[in-house]
C-alpha cells in the first residue's frame, strides 16, 4: 500500500501505467492532437502534455496523471491548508522556476510542472527530515505501521538518514481524547487533518491546535473530550499513528488484514466501506470514497459496531422451546419444528405474520417476501410502526447528490445527525459551502438547525399548518421557486402519526410540484426490503395491524426476521400484547433480543460480513455487500432460511417451478431479483459489481396518499410528546459492541428549562409522565433546544420505557407531568 | 477559577458588538478575563466561548498561542528577565540567579504569598539597555542586583502602585463605546450581507 486508506478510491483500476503505455502516450504527443472541444486546460507535467479540468489544484493534476506527489495534510475532501510542505514541486512561471506547495497552487493553462527534479527531491527530503526530527519512530508498536503515509513516504521520498541527534520531544503517550480515540502527540506531524475534519466536516470543533512553535499540539479543552459522532474518521485520515481507535488498537498489523469492499448496513445511507479481517475475525471498517454517497466518511456507530459481530452473545445454533426453555438443537429439527408450526397455522387463512427484512440484504428480504407470498400472508412489514408508509418511496425520488446540490433542502422529519449520520455530513456540507439553503420543519432543535437557513418549529402533528404558514411567507416562497427543491422526509417523532409527515409533504408538493423526495427511513436495508415485497399491501396489514391482530389472537404465528417489536415498536404496550397474544413466535436473528426470548423456534442468521448480496439505500442505490469471514456457528443467511422453510411447508411449499427453487447461491437470487422485481432490471449481479457507486433503481410504488392531518386540540396543562432516536441507543448492534454500549445517553425527559422551573422540579428529579395510555416515571432534564410546552424523550434507552405512554392509534401523544412521589 | 463578572460580561458584550464577526472579539475578551483573575481560568474560557458562540477548544487553541495569556495563577507581579544574547553578555544570568535567590523561587514559579512570578524570556527588544527586565510588561533597564532588590521592596510596599498595576491589567482607562456606536459590528455585518 503506497497510500493511506483514506484516499482509497472505489476503483484503482487505472493505477499502474506500464512502460509501454507511457511510450504510447509520448508518441501521441508527436502526432499533434487536435485541441479538444471541452474547456479543459493543458499542463506539462514532467515533460508530458496533460489535459485537466480547469479550477483544480496542481497536486491533483499530478496525481491523476501518474506523477505521484507525496503529501500529508492535503485531503481531497477538505480545503487545502499547506501545513506539511511535503508536496513541493517546481512550477515554471514568468518569474522563473519556483518551488511551490502543489496542494495550494491552482492549475493554469500552459503551466509547466516538474515533480522529480533534483531541486524538488532535495526539498522533499528536507521536509521529511524535519518531520521525522521529533517523530518517535516507534513503528513496531504503532497501529499505523505498514499503512502509514509517513513511513511509506520516508521510504520513497525521504533522505534515508537524519542529521538530528538531539533529544526528541516527549509527551505522555497516548492520552484518550474521547471514549473511542487515543492521541499520541509524539507521533503527530501537525497536519491539521483531524482538526480540520472536526471543524469543516463534522462541525464538532472540540479538538484544536493549542500552544505554539515547538509546543504546538492537538488538544481538547480541559475536561471536554472529543465527543463527536464522527470521531473515527480522524483516525482513518491521520497520516501517522497519532490517532488510534480504541476498538482496533493493537488488534492487527495492516499486512495481516484481508479486506473486501462492501456497504455499511448500519443505516439506510449505505456508506461504502472496506471490511477488514484478520484470522477470520472482522476487526475494522474503513470508509471508501464514493462520490455519490459517503465521500469516505462513516459515523462512529457504523464504524465500530463490528464488535457486535464478534460478540459472544451471537446466536450460533438453532433453538426450540422445550420444558426447560430454549434448547439448542440441529437445523433439521428446528426447521421441521418451525415448518410444523407453520403448516398447522396455514390451515387458517391470514394467520401468519412476517415482520422484518430490513436488517438483511435484498436477497434475504426477497426470499422472505416470496415465502410470505406462498404462505398467503398479507400481514407483513419491513418496518415496525416506526417509519412512514411505503408510499413515501412513490414520490419522484432524489439522490443524495441531488439533495446536496439543490437550491433548497426541506427537512421534514428526523434529526439526521442522530439517524442517518453521513447524510447529515453531506447536507451540512451543502449548507456550509452555500450550495443549498436548508428549510427545516421540526418540533425541537436538531443537529442541522444551526446550519439551517430557516428552521421552523411546529407543535407535534402540526407540520401541515407550519407548511401552509411558511408557504405564505414571501421569502420562503421565493426561495422555493429559486431552483431545485429536495424534501428529506422521515419519521421525526414516534409519538405522532406518520400521516402528519405525509400530509405536510403533500402540502409542499402542491406548492412545488417539481420537488423530489429523499426518503429518510432509517434501517439498513429498509428501502430494499420494502421494494422486495416486504411492504404491506395496505395499512390494514402493516406492522401495527399485524401486532394488533396478534394481540387479539387472530394470528397463530409471528415470524420475526431480524425484527424486535418489543424494543423497536413505538407502542410498547401493543408490542407486548402482540407477543403475548400470538400462539407461536419464530425468530430469525443474529443476537438474542427481547423478542427472541419469547420465541418458540430461534433460527440463527448470519450477519453482515458473513454473507454476500446487495442492499438498497435511501436513494434506491443498489450496491454490493460482501462476505469476509466465516459465519458464526451454524448460522445461515436469511434467504437460505426462507428457502429451507419454504420447501418444508407441504402443499404450501415453494412450487417446483418457483425461481427460488433453483437458487444455489446468493448470486442466483440477485439475478432472480433483477429479472423479477419491477425496477431492478438494471441491478443485476454484474452491473452492481462493475459500478463504483452501484445502480440507482426506480421504486415502483404508488405515491402515498394523505387525507390531511391536523392534530387534536390540547389543553394548557399538558405537554405534547416528541420521541425520537439518538445515534446510540439500546439497540442490539450498539449494546453488543463493547466500545459503543456506554455511549447511549440513557433515558430522560427533556423540557425547556422554563418549563422545568414552572413544574417546580429540579433537573435530575423523577417525574411521572401520564398519557391516556399509561404512566411512566422518568428523570427530568432541561434543554433549551426543546420549545416550551413540548416534552422530548429519546427512544429505546435504558432506564425509561417511554414507548409505554405512546398509543400508536392516536395522532399525537399528550402527557401530564408531575413531580414523582 | 471564575466566570466573567456581571460587569465584565457587559464590557465583553460591548466589545463583541463592535466586531462584524464575534470571533474577532476573542483576544480583547481574553484580556478582560486575565484582568479579572490575573490569569485566564478554564471557567472563564468556557464563559467566553458561550458569549462569542464558539467552542471552548477554539478559545483555548487561540489563547494558548500567546505567551502573555496565563492559564494558571501567577503572582501579582510577573517579572520577565531577558536572557537573550545582549542581556546575557551583560550579566542576565547572574541577575536571574540573584532574583531567584532573593525571592526564594525558581524561574517559572510563583512566591507562596502570590506576589511574584519570575520568568526568563527571550529578547524583549531592549538590547541597548541590557540587562533588561519587565514587571507586568513595564520595563526596567540596566538592572543591577541592587536595582532588583529595590524594585522588589518598592513593589512590596506599594511605592510603585501608580505605575505598575497588578498582572492582567492592560490599561486603567478603559476605552468605551459611545452610545451611538452600539452594535457597530452587527450593523457592519448587515451591510456586508445586504450586498
Ligand atoms: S493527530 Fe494526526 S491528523 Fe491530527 S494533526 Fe496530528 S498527524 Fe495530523
Ligand atoms: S451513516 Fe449509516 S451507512 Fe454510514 S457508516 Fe453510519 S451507519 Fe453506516
Ligand atoms: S500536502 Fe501540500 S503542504 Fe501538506
Ligand atoms: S537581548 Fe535582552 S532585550 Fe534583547
Amino acid at each position: 500500500m503506497s497510500e493511506s486508506t483514506d484516499d482509497t478510491q472505489a476503483s484503482d483500476a487505472d493505477e499502474d501505467v506500464s512502460a509501454d503505455d507511457v511510450d504510447a502516450a509520448v508518441d501521441e504527443e508527436v502526432t499533434e492532437e487536435p485541441e479538444p472541444e471541452d474547456d479543459s486546460i493543458k499542463l506539462i507535467i514532467d515533460g508530458v502534455e496533460r489535459r485537466v479540468d480547469p479550477g483544480g489544484l496542481v497536486i491533483d493534476a499530478c496525481n491523476e496523471h501518474g506523477s505521484y506527489v507525496p503529501h500529508f495534510c492535503y485531503h481531497p475532501r477538505m480545503s487545502p491548508v499547506g501545513m506539511c510542505r511535503q508536496c513541493l514541486v517546481e512550477v515554471e512561471g514568468p518569474r522563473g522556476t519556483m518551488t511551490v506547495v502543489s496542494c495550494m497552487t491552482p492549475t493554469a493553462d500552459g503551466q509547466v510542472v516538474n515533480t522529480a527534479t533534483p531541486a524538488v527531491k532535495r526539498a522533499q527530503e528536507g521536509v521529511l527530515e524535519l518531520l521525522l526530527a521529533n517523530h518517535p519512530l516507534d513503528c513496531p508498536v504503532c497501529d499505523k505501521g505498514g499503512e502509514c503515509p509517513l513511513q511509506d513516504q520516508a521510504f520513497s521520498h525521504g533522505p534515508g538518514e537524519s542529521r538530528y541527534v538531539e533529544q526528541k520531544r516527549h509527551y505522555e503517550k497516548p492520552i484518550p481524547i474521547s471514549d473511542l480515540v487515543y492521541l499520541d502527540r509524539e507521533r503527530c506531524i501537525l497536519c491539521d487533518r483531524c482538526t480540520r475534519f472536526a471543524d469543516e466536516v463534522a462541525g464538532d470543533k472540540l479538538i484544536h491546535f493549542v500552544s505554539r512553535g515547538n509546543n504546538t499540539q492537538v488538544m481538547t479543552f480541559p475536561d471536554e473530550p472529543f465527543v463527536s459522532y464522527f470521531s473515527g474518521n480522524t483516525v482513518q485520515i491521520c497520516p501517522v499513528g497519532a490517532l488510534t481507535a480504541k476498538p482496533y488498537r493493537f488488534k492487527a498489523r495492516p499486512w495481516d488484514l484481508d479486506q473486501v469492499e462492501s456497504t455499511c448496513m448500519g443505516c439506510a445511507v449505505g456508506c461504502r466501506i472496506v471490511v477488514q479481517a484478520s484470522r477470520d475475525e472482522v476487526i475494522r471498517y474503513q470508509g471508501v470514497d464514493s462520490d455519490a454517497v459517503n465521500w469516505g466518511w462513516m459515523c462512529d456507530r457504523g464504524r465500530f459496531n463490528f464488535e457486535a459481530l464478534n460478540s459472544d452473545q451471537r446466536l450460533s445454533e438453532p433453538m426450540i422451546r422445550t420444558e426447560s426453555g430454549l434448547t439448542p438443537t440441529t437445523w433439521n429439527i428446528a426447521l421441521d419444528a418451525a415448518a410444523g408450526v407453520l403448516r398447522d397455522a396455514l390451515a387458517t387463512p391470514e394467520s401468519v405474520g412476517v415482520l422484518g427484512g430490513s436488517r438483511g440484504t435484498n436477497e434475504d428480504a426477497y426470499a422472505w417476501a416470496q415465502l410470505a407470498d406462498v404462505m398467503g400472508s398479507s400481514y407483513r412489514d419491513a418496518q415496525v410502526g416506526d417509519g412512514l408508509p411505503t408510499g413515501i418511496l412513490g414520490y419522484p425520488r432524489a439522490t443524495i447528490n441531488e439533495a446536496a446540490n439543490a437550491s433548497t433542502i426541506v427537512l421534514m422529519g428526523p434529526d439526521l445527525k442522530e439517524e442517518l449520520g453521513v447524510l447529515y455530513l453531506r447536507l451540512r456540507d451543502a449548507a456550509e459551502k452555500r450550495r443549498s439553503r436548508i428549510l427545516e420543519f421540526s418540533a425541537t432543535e436538531t443537529g442541522l438547525t444551526p446550519y439551517a437557513w430557516k428552521s421552523i418549529r411546529h407543535e407535534p402533528g402540526a407540520q401541515s399548518a407550519a407548511v401552509a404558514a411558511a408557504l405564505s411567507d414571501e421569502a420562503i416562497a421565493d426561495q422555493l421557486a429559486a431552483g431545485p427543491v429536495v424534501i428529506v422526509a422521515g419519521r421525526g417523532n414516534l409519538a405522532e402519526s406518520p400521516d402528519a409527515v405525509i400530509a405536510a409533504v403533500d402540502a409542499l408538493f402542491d406548492a412545488v410540484p417539481e420537488a423530489t423526495v429523499l426518503p429518510a427511513l432509517r434501517r439498513g436495508n429498509v428501502n430494499g426490503a420494502l421494494l422486495m415485497g416486504m411492504a404491506p399491501a395496505d395499512d390494514e396489514h402493516d406492522a401495527l395491524a399485524t401486532l394488533q391482530a396478534a394481540s387479539e389472537g387472530r394470528l397463530d404465528v409471528l415470524i420475526l426476521v431480524g425484527s424486535d417489536p418489543l424494543s423497536d415498536c413505538p407502542d410498547a404496550d401493543l408490542a407486548r400484547r402482540a407477543i403475548a397474544g400470538v400462539a407461536r413466535v419464530i425468530s430469525v436473528d443474529t443476537h438474542p433480543t427481547a423478542s427472541t426470548q419469547r420465541a418458540d423456534v430461534v433460527l440463527p442468521a448470519s450477519s453482515f460480513a458473513e454473507k454476500s448480496g446487495t442492499t438498497t439505500n435511501l436513494e434506491g442505490r443498489v450496491t454490493d455487500v460482501n462476505q469476509k469471514v466465516t459465519a458464526t456457528g451454524t448460522s445461515r443467511p436469511d434467504w437460505m432460511i426462507a428457502l429451507d422453510l419454504g420447501v418444508r411447508l407441504g402443499e404450501r411449499s415453494f412450487p417446483s417451478d418457483h425461481p427460488l427453487r433453483g437458487a444455489a447461491t446468493v448470486d442466483d437470487v440477485t439475478e432472480i431479483v433483477a429479472s423479477t422485481v419491477e425496477g431492478f432490471a438494471g441491478a443485476s449481479h454484474t452491473e452492481v459489481k462493475n459500478t463504483v457507486d452501484g445502480v440507482v433503481v426506480p421504486a415502483h410504488v404508488p405515491r402515498a396518499t394523505s387525507a390531511g392531518f391536523s392534530p387534536p386540540p390540547r389543553n394548557n396543562y399538558d405537554y405534547r410528546l416528541v420521541i425520537s432516536r439518538k445515534l446510540f441507543d439500546d439497540a442490539t448492534g450498539t449494546q453488543m459492541s463493547r466500545s459503543l454500549a456506554n455511549l447511549a445517553p440513557g433515558g430522560g425527559l427533556y423540557l425547556n428549562p422554563l418549563d422545568v422551573a414552572q413544574l417546580g422540579v429540579e433537573v435530575g428529579d423523577d417525574v411521572t409522565v401520564t398519557s391516556a395510555q399509561s404512566t411512566v416515571v422518568i428523570n427530568v432534564a432541561g434543554d433549551e433546544r426543546v420549545p416550551r410546552g413540548i416534552a422530548w424523550s429519546p427512544f429505546n434507552q435504558a432506564g425509561a420505557s417511554v414507548g409505554d405512554i405512546v398509543d400508536a392509534g392516536a395522532g399525537v401523544t399528550d402527557v401530564r407531568i408531575e413531580r414523582a412521589g | 477559577m471564575s466566570r466573567l463578572s456581571d460587569h465584565h460580561v457587559i464590557v465583553a458584550n460591548d466589545i463583541i458588538a463592535r466586531c462584524p464577526r464575534p470571533k474577532s472579539a476573542l483576544i480583547p475578551v481574553l484580556h478582560l478575563a486575565q484582568e479579572q483573575d490575573g490569569y485566564v481560568s478554564t471557567d472563564a474560557m468556557e464563559h467566553i466561548a458561550e458569549l462569542i458562540g464558539i467552542t471552548p477548544a477554539e478559545v483555548y487553541g487561540t489563547a494558548s498561542f500567546y505567551e502573555m495569556f496565563k492559564f494558571e495563577p501567577v503572582g501579582k507581579y510577573c517579572i520577565n528577565v531577558c536572557t537573550n544574547i545582549s542581556c546575557q553578555l551583560l550579566g542576565a544570568w547572574e541577575l536571574l540567579e540573584h532574583a531567584e535567590e532573593r525571592l526564594g523561587i525558581k524561574s517559572g514559579s510563583t512566591t507562596t504569598d502570590g506576589m511574584f512570578t519570575i520568568e526568563d524570556v527571550e529578547c524583549i527588544a531592549a538590547c541597548t539597555e541590557a540587562p533588561a527586565l519587565q514587571v507586568n510588561y513595564r520595563y526596567r533597564y540596566r538592572v543591577t542586583n541592587e536595582d532588583f532588590d529595590a524594585l522588589v521592596d518598592d513593589l512590596r510596599n506599594g511605592a510603585l502602585d501608580d505605575e505598575i498595576p497588578p498582572h492582567g491589567t492592560l490599561a486603567r482607562v478603559r476605552q468605551t463605546t459611545p452610545d451611538n456606536w452600539a452594535d457597530t459590528g452587527r450593523r457592519a455585518q448587515e451591510a456586508v450581507d445586504a450586498r
